[in-house]
């Protein structure tokens, strides 16, 4: 990385940071969980700061700027456990506004893939079906859904008024809305989309989830050392003891692996592209990776975190709970372990080495 | 409570960094093609401990991809830390027997550059740059393991040079060794164990020095143990400084930790069993496909670790808590490897077996408890990262 760009991470990273110390606070993640499901006065700090909409084309009103970026911010998000709707604004349904040629709103948006009924009325589409757990739906000004047909797939922009939302929460407290749909949609807000697209979606949102995971990882190591670092027990900090430190390294190495998946990931789609043949590999990898190790992560964070680790005042919970939920989202280890394996299968044996090596 | 995390996270890992060479890595892989073609070697696991044969070693020197990074004066390459990374990691990922130069090539040949009198450079380097001369090194005592610091074997000043008394134990390839690194206590410090070890280089063979097996659970001879009786190292083959033993040998550990070999040694056996997985086909079952893909997903992380581990050392850092968690780790993948083949194909290990799977399943079950020992054993290295975290 040049000098260069890696002074522009670091600012961007110092500006992140203070927004989200200040308004990613327990106290603020807790009420979004216990209100409407996020907090608006994170987003209008972030939104002013530019960081809302980053590696979206400023022509259609994104933030600008590369997805190195966006990937900064959405895992520093994951660190704060931050109650807004950041990689589906961005990385997934910013990212399908944009190909489908809409301005992008001012606002959250999210993004679905799903069999919505799509029939021609006129100059407009019906559109009638149901969505399980979209990520933020009910927070959302707008929805963009993927529809698979059989003449093609379709995009189609669903507004506030188009959908009847059924409030659903994560693990987390994170809305995930069930969407009914059954309006009439004008015609300039169905679009065709490209048969790439379907793929590049879940691929955006599992490199979304990873990222957010793997500062959510950093948080738990971080909360983790500082603990066993202060607490005392026998007439020392628990840290001395070298059953805690062999855990603690347990921790650390996996909070490695995440973290560096997500990096080497983040890289390999920002040159390449998310459908090319490395990103996708790269991405799988990284999901795969991510989700299996988070149940280490929140078992050793609240074994070394002991009986107040497990309590409602302890904000260990912000991470952990993210953890567990987010690992099931966006496609599992076991889904993207799959893909994974297709890829080695498809080829000779021999060239395993050579398929790692390409794809990275 | 909510405890003020707020300042950045530690770093635990540099930054990614995707190799390029690509030309060198498909020269290698064409040479390692041919010799597959023509059965000059069969893929094992741990070949870099296991596999020893010099003739392959010398056709690794005679194509400059032994002593890459040794200067041009001294029968090198000149080619740099991340050029060799790709030659090592082609290797390693084949299978291809690198035991006999791969100790003097990792460790040796940086430690002579660094430490190293001219002498000493002129005489030695041009034979590991050939996959001619092989070393074994006299760490590890009976008494002194993993508290390396606390080794006995002395060295005595006499005319002209050093006397050393003492036993070595684990010292690979000691038997087919044209010399020894040895660390030998030559001084007396009360206060700190570090002062007061010299390394020196003993030519073998020596009428000093015995040489003993030390077989492994298999029966097979790598490791040896190494009696000195006031064996004779003349001054000239002390390296580096009288008293600054321990520093030396910790920087050779940085380039003995972090590398490929830490996650490849059952690389072979993944790959049958991806092959033996391709014949089963739909009777393998998506719950097995995914187990694979944990697999692929971890292997994938790990390089990229220890690519970017790599690439800092060649920057000049010094990454030990990274370098340490990719021991740790990927030497737990290496085992791992061999827990899911034997349960995705029901297939029983056999050493005889002139099957590829059973009988690389059976290298990397009996090996595998070395994984975890050598280089450091895991708990030690746990101990660095969380001295790293600050905790310790």
């Amino acid at each position: 990385m040049s000098q260069e760009s890696s002074e522009h991470l670091e600012a961007l990273r110092e500006v992140a940071r203070a927004i989200f110390s200040d308004h990613a606070t327990a106290e603020a993640v807790d009420a979004a969980a216990a209100g409407p499901g996020w907090s608006p006065e994170l987003w209008a700090r972030l939104d002013e700061a530019g960081l809302t909409r980053l590696s979206l084309p400023e022509s259609r009103g994104g933030g600008g700027g590369e997805l190195a970026d966006a990937a900064e911010v959405l895992r520093i998000a994951g660190e704060f456990a931050a109650p807004v709707p950041l990689a589906e604004t961005a990385l997934v349904g910013g990212w399908l506004f944009a190909a489908a040629g809409w301005p992008l709103p001012d606002g959250p948006i999210t993004a679905a893939s799903g069999a919505l009924d799509l029939e021609p009325d006129g100059e407009a589409w019906r559109v009638a079906g149901r969505l399980a757990r979209v990520p933020w739906a009910g927070v959302a000004e707008q929805v963009a859904v993927l529809v698979p047909g059989a003449d093609g797939d379709r995009v189609v922009c669903l507004g506030a008024d188009a959908v009847k939302v059924t409030a659903g929460r994560n693990l987390a407290g994170e809305p995930r809305d069930d969407l009914t749909v059954e309006a009439t949609v004008p015609a300039d807000r169905v679009a065709a989309a490209e048969g790439s697209w379907a793929a590049e979606l879940a691929l955006r949102a599992a490199l979304g989830r990873t990222l957010l995971i793997a500062g959510a990882a950093e948080r738990a190591l971080a909360a983790t050392t500082r603990f066993v670092g202060e607490r005392e027990q026998f007439g020392r900090a628990i840290a001395r003891f070298q059953a805690v430190q062999q855990q603690l390294a347990e921790l650390a190495g996996e909070v490695a692996a995440i973290t560096g998946a997500a990096e080497a990931a983040t890289q390999v789609v920002a040159e390449d592209g998310v459908t090319s043949s490395a990103g996708r590999f790269a991405v799988a990898a990284a999901k795969t990776q991510a989700s299996a190790a988070a149940a280490a992560l929140a078992r050793i964070a609240h074994q070394l975190h002991g009986a107040i680790g497990f309590t409602w005042e302890h904000t260990l919970r912000h991470t952990t709970t993210r953890l567990w939920a987010w690992r099931d989202e966006d496609g599992n280890e076991h889904a993207w372990g799959r893909e994974l394996a297709a890829r080695a299968l498809e080829q000779d044996a021999d060239s395993l080495w050579a398929l790692l090596t390409a794809t990275s | 409570m909510s405890p003020a995390v707020d300042s950045a996270p530690l770093r635990l890992v540099p930054p990614p960094v995707r190799l390029r060479h690509e030309d060198l890595r498909a020269e290698v892989r064409a040479f390692l093609a041919e010799e597959r073609a023509a059965g000059a070697f069969t893929p094992r696991c741990d070949a870099w401990l296991s596999g020893w044969d010099e003739d392959f070693a010398r056709k690794l020197g005679a194509r400059g991809w032994l002593g890459m990074t040794i200067p041009p004066e001294y029968g090198g390459q000149g080619r740099s830390a991340l050029e060799r990374y790709v030659v090592t990691e082609e290797l390693l990922a084949a299978g291809a027997p690198v035991a006999a130069p791969w100790i003097a090539d990792r460790q040796t040949a940086p430690g002579l550059l660094r430490y190293g009198t001219e002498a000493q450079r002129q005489r030695i380097l041009p034979g590991i740059a050939r996959g001619e001369w092989y070393v074994g090194l006299g760490l590890s005592e009976p008494d002194a393991g993993s508290d390396l610091a606390s080794v006995r074997t002395r060295a005595r000043p006499v005319d002209g040079g050093w006397r050393l008394t003492g036993t070595k134990v684990w010292t690979s390839g000691a038997h087919r060794a044209n010399g020894l690194v040895v660390l030998v206590r030559t001084g007396e410090s009360e206060e700190d164990r570090h002062r007061g070890l010299t390394q020196f280089i003993v030519e073998l063979p020596n009428d000093g020095v015995e040489i003993r097996p030390i077989p492994i659970l298999t029966g097979e001879h790598h490791f040896n143990e190494m009696v000195f009786d006031e064996a004779f190292v003349p001054e000239d083959m002390v390296l580096g400084e009288v008293g600054n033993g321990w520093e030396q040998v910790t920087a050779e550990l940085a380039f003995e930790r972090s590398g490929p070999e830490r996650f490849l040694s059952t690389f072979a056996l993944l790959v049958a069993l991806v092959r033996r997985l391709q014949e089963l086909g739909d009777g393998v079952g998506p719950v097995g496909h995914a187990r694979l893909g944990g697999l692929l997903a971890r292997v994938w992380t790990l390089r990229q670790l220890s690519i970017a581990v790599a690439s800092a050392l060649a920057a000049g850092e010094a990454p030990a808590v990274a370098a340490a968690l990719v021991k740790d780790v990927g030497t737990r993948f290496e085992a791992e490897v061999a827990e899911a083949a034997r349960l995705l194909v029901e297939v029983e290990p056999d050493v005889e077996s002139s099957a590829e799977l059973p009988r690389l399943l059976a290298e990397a079950v009996l090996h595998a408890p070395g994984f975890t020992l050598r280089g450091g054993t895991n708990e030690v290295l746990r101990g660095i990262v969380a001295r790293g975290l600050g905790v310790r």
